[in-house]
């Protein structure tokens, strides 16, 4: 549905030449949500800018179904962008017009009947659950509705391709995690493509199907959502990665694991990781009973589901014993293909 | 009779008070239709500035500077040199150099410059992501200009008219003194020249109402558009 083929953007600036994408190759699949990850600056705006023409690539192709997108201008452009969907970390909201009137706005462009648009624009207020607050303005709304009206309007002319740009960087952890089942659920009720751009891997583990991580421009590793987690090749998507899913070391559990540390100074600290079905398996169970004489104490524990059904899970516990049984239990582990991770020695 | 003395401000019997009615609706009347006037041709100059600032495009480079040095030298020029300078104008435009439809030509050019630059400054300050927005939507520029431009601006474009305004009624009682009509030339005729005190603190007293009419009226239009 979208291919980039080979696609690289320089900006010429005052202090010389600024490479913003370079060699980047995607696909994104009809019907997918595709996430793309990276920090402030790794170049994904500017790749996603040229989706829908905001941005022209210096070299390489961008076509959406079949067409290609970097040679349009004029007519042919602006017809092209009412086909994607675009919402913004900032909403970009009309202040001057109600709810009603903001997703109205992209039918207004293509010259629809005001009676035909309001009812399709409050159609689609029911859709993002904002029929009771039609004729409030954006000042009189919250971040999470201000984003749901502008979901509303990128759905208004009916496309294919939603493009979200960190549309959930500017929301509290609760308000995002209700724009993303809003996101969820309009990908399976309108077999809408989904490319997201976000810093965050929460937003990615929740919706992405697959993800793409970029680095100062390039796309340093992609695949399956539930593959780039529990298998993260680069150091930066390990970072992510483990930002997202392994715990916070808080200080309660440094306390604890402390005290444990200075009660059996020969015991372990050790970080399981799970993922698909060891989740489900009784691991700490087998453990204890092939190892009897090993006192395992939990610390902390943590599962994660991915949006393409995979599962991760994590959990801290000590493992306290002689060198030797602590070694063979760690072994057994492994084994069982559960990845162990010594944190502290005793 | 002292007719410099305080009390002669309040000899209320020397003011004629038909011919203070026909002066107010003069000054009325030019205020009025010089700030339509300007307010249409404050904008498009306004727009034409803001849409070709910024351009790497040498003829729209071009066309900017010269708007701008249009700009910047009619709002240099003091209007009582610019009432005169403009007089053979005015005679072409109008067909006559006295009375209150004589003051339009002088009044407009004075004031549409500095209009303009309050609605360029206006447009300046649009949420530049509510414009991409606009863009990314498959908006012509034209629908840009007209469905968000002017809406996102219109509180910042109406107290921009107001502050016009008010200086407008300025401008008229000066062209007044040369002979515009209106309450200017009032005061400074049958007032000031004819030693009529009364008349200048009437003729004073009915502008400043004028003035605080239109600051009024405006204020209140900004907070009824203004929904942010």
């Amino acid at each position: 549905m979208i291919e980039l083929k080979n696609v690289s953007k320089t900006f010429e600036t005052a202090n010389g030449k600024v490479e913003a994408v370079k060699n980047v190759e995607l696909t994104v699949d009809a019907g997918e949500i595709f996430g793309i990850v990276g920090f402030s600056g790794a170049g994904k705006s500017t790749l996603v800018r040229m989706l829908n023409g905001l941005e022209t690539p210096t070299s390489g192709e961008v076509i959406i179904n079949d067409v290609r997108i970097d040679t349009l201008k004029g007519k042919d452009l602006r017809e092209q962008r009412k086909k994607i969907g675009i919402i913004f970390q900032h909403f970009n909201l009309l202040w001057s017009r109600t709810v009603l009137e903001n997703i109205e706005f992209p039918l207004e462009l293509i010259g629809m009947p005001k009676a035909e648009r309001e009812t399709k624009a409050k159609h689609l207020a029911e859709l993002v659950g904002l029929g009771e607050r039609i004729n409030a303005y954006p000042s009189q709304l919250s971040g999470g509705q201000k984003q749901r009206v502008g979901i509303a309007r990128a759905l208004a002319n009916d496309p294919d391709i939603l493009i979200s740009d960190e549309a959930t960087s500017a929301l509290d952890p609760q308000t995002t995690d209700e724009v993303l089942d809003l996101l969820d659920e309009i990908n399976q009720k309108l077999d809408l493509t989904i490319v997201i751009i976000t810093h965050e891997m929460h937003v990615i583990r929740r919706l992405a199907d697959r993800v793409a991580v970029m680095e100062n421009g390039r796309v340093i590793e992609q695949g399956p959502v539930s593959e780039v987690f529990t298998h993260p090749q680069e150091e930066l998507t390990k970072r992510f990665v483990s930002s997202e899913v392994e715990l916070p070391q808080t200080t309660d559990v440094k306390q604890i694991a402390q005290k444990l540390l200075q009660k059996n100074p020969t015991g372990k600290l050790v970080e399981l990781r799970f993922s698909g079905q060891q989740v489900e398996r009784p691991v700490i169970n087998e453990l204890s009973k092939n190892f009897p004489e090993l006192e395992i104490s939990i610390l902390e524990g943590s599962i994660h589901q991915l949006a393409d059904k995979g599962t991760l899970g994590s959990l801290f516990v000590q493992l306290n014993g002689t060198e030797q049984k602590v070694q063979a239990a760690l072994e057994f582990l492994n084994e069982l293909q559960v990845e162990a991770k010594v944190i502290e020695h005793g | 009779m002292d007719s410099q003395g305080l009390s002669s401000y309040f000899r209320f019997s020397d003011v004629n008070w038909p011919n203070m009615w026909e002066a107010t609706w003069e000054t009325i009347w030019m205020t009025v239709v010089s700030v339509a006037i300007v307010a249409v041709l404050g904008l498009l100059l306004g727009l034409l500035l803001y849409e070709t600032a910024g351009s790497n495009k040498p003829a729209v480079k071009v066309l900017n500077w010269i708007v701008a040095l249009f700009v910047n030298v009619f709002r240099s020029i003091p209007f009582i040199i610019l009432i005169v300078l403009l007089l053979p104008v005015t005679q072409v435009l109008v067909g006559a150099i006295t009375g209150a439809k004589a003051a339009i030509p002088s009044l407009v050019i004075s004031a549409a410059p500095f209009y303009a630059r309050l609605v360029e400054i206006a447009f300046h300050e649009v949420d530049g992501g509510v414009i991409e927005a606009a863009d990314a939507m498959g908006a012509t520029k034209w629908q840009i200009v007209y469905k968000v431009l002017i809406p996102e601006s219109l509180p910042a474009l109406v107290s921009g008219l107001t502050v016009t305004a008010i200086s407008l009624i300025g401008y008229t009682a000066m062209a007044g003194a040369i002979g515009a009509g209106g309450l200017g030339q009032l005061a400074y005729t049958d007032g000031f020249q004819s030693y009529n005190n009364a008349i200048t603190l009437v003729a004073t007293a009915v502008i400043v109402i004028i003035v605080f009419i239109f600051q009024y009226i405006g204020d209140f239009s900004v907070r009824k558009i203004d929904k942010r």
